[in-house]
């Protein structure tokens, strides 16, 4: 351990580093993403005010266990490729984790500095060294392990199936990814927008693992193109579900079929992946509206609130039932959506959509709420106000109140057990089926989660994968 | 890549056949079933219904009008090009089997998407007869493919020039009132399915219809496809594209169709323009 870093905390301890960000009045108006990044002075800066604990807390706030302090402790030493190699032996994806992990709950939640302070800005950190590596093309990757002639089927290319099959190239195995649309990332190319995650950053760490040797099968829906069955008669020995949760969910409203209504999938879709936004250079319609509504506080509604904000919208508008404390998206975000204008209307639920002649979208009623008894959750509980019925004109809503999972392959794969929601059934230990031969992880497994816990869950299948491969299931 | 393998002009051009290299598609596809095509990385994805298949070539057959921007692309393509992506078999196929008597209506562009399907109901021994329309006798497609999968082929024009002068429906109530059909399957505009299914319900007769909503990935994603079908919504890209006629709200099907009319003409103007 180098003791200038002892001397340092032993004296005034430096704050947390802030990251610099382009500011609300110039950012709404573009998609360049929001944080500018750290400079090598702050990184190193930042990295001192780790105490490279011994038992370091941070780690097992980390569901792919990233040597947190060994990678830190690299960027005080100025060895950034060095830094960059640590947090390749764990994580496939550290550009992206770095940016949309909820740190705060996990690795920074843990740290102990975080105790009396600030905790370190793990993230911030993890961002930093993947960035300077891609730009800079440093850090060696990872040695691949002696092949073992066995062939791996991972279905679904995002946060969880890139984590499977980075990990199992590495462990020596043949890896083809099968993905449905014509690009790679799942949620991170189609879902979190440009301003949050640049595109060309999942192309990297995709490119990265291309180099390593796995091979990606676009344009091809498992359940339909091609069963798993047919799969295993192709020749894989191993196939890993990672399908996402499919199937937005709608509210059943009156009126919710009129022109304007959409769901988040469908507006970031769009946006992300069809480059709407860029219309007509690109040929994808973008539905434009001057009063937005986004039903639902969760970071896919954050993402389509700023989405519609830098489309130039005059008010968007944030609908949620319960109040600013449930909201379930990152902290970050909220502030993010405040600082660029987004109105919150809480304790407030809609009840109907109106709609012109033309079956345009003209506006909605809402009811007001008020919180009542904690329920199963431990969130108290909605309750409306009786009377409190209002309306208001809006000519784009976007629904974000999450997904059910897709049946497309699970249909097609009978002997795959699901619960009640369609959901596959997995061992949560490893990732097991029902089905010898077949992992799955992710959000269908779980239902909507977080990008890390989908990379956590491909991490433990890819383990018990090679454990099958190498020792029989 | 998705190579084009066979191109064939309909219709005086305005109809445009597609035979495309893709063998794991080829080999699943049924009946009923569509694919999403995007020309290029700037492309849009467009749902057509396949009109045919070749497990042994590895082939699928697409039959467009060419109406906008990305048609009109396709529509330039020739022998040898290559589509950025072809994605299915999708959708649910057609639940061919005996009926009995059945009635194939279909028009426009919905004759390439109903041929299969009254191929498929003869060989499974239905006695099918096959209706179909146009504008003018100019505009008529598939016409000797559907005479070979049919028992009875009457064609419509609104303008007389070939077969009955009038629509497609005035002769789908001459053949109700003459016969007991068991199973009606109209494919093509939605005011003609509208109409056609209006006409069954009287006679509670059995209405196919393979509804056309504007989509984007067509696998169940992302909800664009809605449609209501009796008192529920449904996607048509993985609950269809086909749905008993009787329930579908076509009014509201065909006001969503419009929602992007003015940006498709803004599209394909930008395109005339750099094209001449």
């Amino acid at each position: 351990m180098s003791d200038k870093k002892v001397k340092k905390t032993k004296k005034e301890k430096p704050n947390r580093i802030k990251m610099p960000e382009q500011a609300p009045e110039i950012r709404k108006n573009n998609f360049i993403e929001v944080p500018t990044g750290l400079t090598e002075e702050m990184a190193v800066a930042e990295a001192l005010r780790c105490l490279q604990c011994k038992k370091p807390a941070c780690i097992a706030g980390c569901p792919v266990s990233v040597d947190i302090p060994g990678f830190i402790q690299k960027i005080a030493d100025k060895d950034f490729s060095g830094a960059a190699e640590k947090l390749w032996e764990k994580n496939a994806l550290p550009a992206v984790c770095g940016r949309v992990c909820p740190q705060e709950i996990q690795c920074e939640g843990k740290c102990i500095v975080g105790k009396k302070g600030e905790p370190v800005a793990i993230g911030y950190l993890e961002r930093f060294v993947a960035d300077r590596a891609r730009e800079k093309q440093e850090g060696k990757l990872p040695e691949i392990a002696e092949k073992t002639g066995k062939k791996v089927a991972v279905i679904g290319s995002g946060p969880s199936g890139l984590t499977v099959a980075g990990d199992l190239i590495l462990k020596g195995h043949d890896v083809t990814i099968f993905e449905a649309f014509h690009n790679s990332g799942g949620v991170l190319v189609y879902g979190i927008p440009e301003f949050r995650l640049p595109k060309k950053i999942v192309k990297s760490e995709v490119a990265t693992l291309i180099k390593l040797g796995v091979k990606i099968e676009l344009n091809i829906v498992v359940g339909t193109t091609v069963t798993i069955d047919e799969l295993f008669q192709e020749g894989f020995d191993a196939v890993y579900v990672g399908v996402g949760a499919g199937l937005p969910k709608f509210m059943n409203l009156p009126n919710e079929n009129a022109i304007g209504i959409f769901s988040a999938n469908e507006y970031l879709t769009r946006a992300n992946l069809m480059k709407a936004y860029l219309f007509p250079e690109y040929d994808t319609p973008m539905p434009m509206g001057k009063n937005v509504v986004v039903l639902g506080a969760g970071n896919v509604a954050m993402d389509s609130a700023r989405t519609a904000v830098r489309l130039g919208a005059d008010s968007v508008k944030i609908v949620y039932r319960r109040s600013r404390d449930e909201m379930p998206a990152r902290a970050e975000e909220l502030h993010h959506a405040q600082e660029e204008g987004v109105e919150f209307v809480l304790l407030t639920n809609p009840v109907q959509f109106f709609s012109n002649e033309q079956g345009r979208l003209t506006g909605m009623e809402c009811l007001k709420m008020e919180l009542g008894e904690p329920d199963d959750s431990g969130r108290r509980r909605p309750v409306p106000i009786k009377g409190s019925e209002y309306s208001f004109d809006c000519d784009l809503a976007i629904i974000s109140v999450g997904a059910n999972a897709n049946p497309l392959l699970t249909n097609s794969t009978p002997e795959i057990n699901l619960n009640q929601w369609g959901n596959i059934i997995a061992n949560p230990l490893n990732g097991k089926t029902s089905k010898k031969g077949v992992w799955a992880g992710g959000d269908i497994v779980t239902g909507m989660a977080t990008v890390i816990l989908a990379m956590g869950a491909g991490r433990e299948a890819a383990n018990s994968i090679h454990d099958y491969l190498t020792l029989g299931w | 890549m998705f190579k084009i393998v066979k191109r064939e002009e309909m219709a005086q051009g305005t109809i445009v056949l597609n035979e495309i290299k893709a063998p794991r598609i080829a080999e699943k596809a049924k009946p009923g079933q569509f694919v999403i095509l995007q020309k290029n990385e700037k492309g849009e994805r467009i749902p057509l219904t396949m009109a045919d298949s070749n497990p042994e070539k590895g082939t699928i057959t697409i039959i467009y009008m060419i109406v906008g921007k990305s048609s009109a692309l396709f529509g330039d393509m020739k022998v040898e090009d290559e589509y950025f992506a072809v994605i299915g078999p999708l959708g649910k196929p057609t639940h061919i089997k005996k009926y009995g008597k059945v009635v194939c209506v279909g028009g426009g562009t919905g004759i390439a998407v109903l041929h299969p399907i009254a191929r498929g109901l003869k060989q499974a021994g239905n006695d099918v007869a096959t209706i179909i329309g146009s504008r003018n006798k100019d505009l008529l497609i598939l016409e000797d493919k559907m005479v070979k999968a049919s028992n009875n082929f009457y064609v419509c024009t609104d303008d007389g020039s070939k077969g009955h002068h009038g629509f497609v429906t005035d002769v789908l109530k001459d053949i109700l009132e003459k016969n007991d059909i068991d199973l009606v399957v109209a494919i093509g505009p939605v005011p003609m399915m509208k109409f056609v299914s209006m006409i069954t319900k009287e006679k509670n007769i059995e209405t196919m219809v393979s509804l056309n909503p504007i989509m984007v990935d067509g696998t169940g994603m992302c909800g664009c496809c809605r449609v209501s079908i009796g008192d529920e919504t449904k996607f048509a890209c993985v609950d269809g594209p086909e749905f008993d006629g009787h329930k579908v709200d076509y009014d509201e099907l065909s006001k969503r169709l419009q929602a992007y009319l003015e940006d498709e003409k803004k599209s394909y103007d930008e395109y005339k323009k750099k094209v001449s």
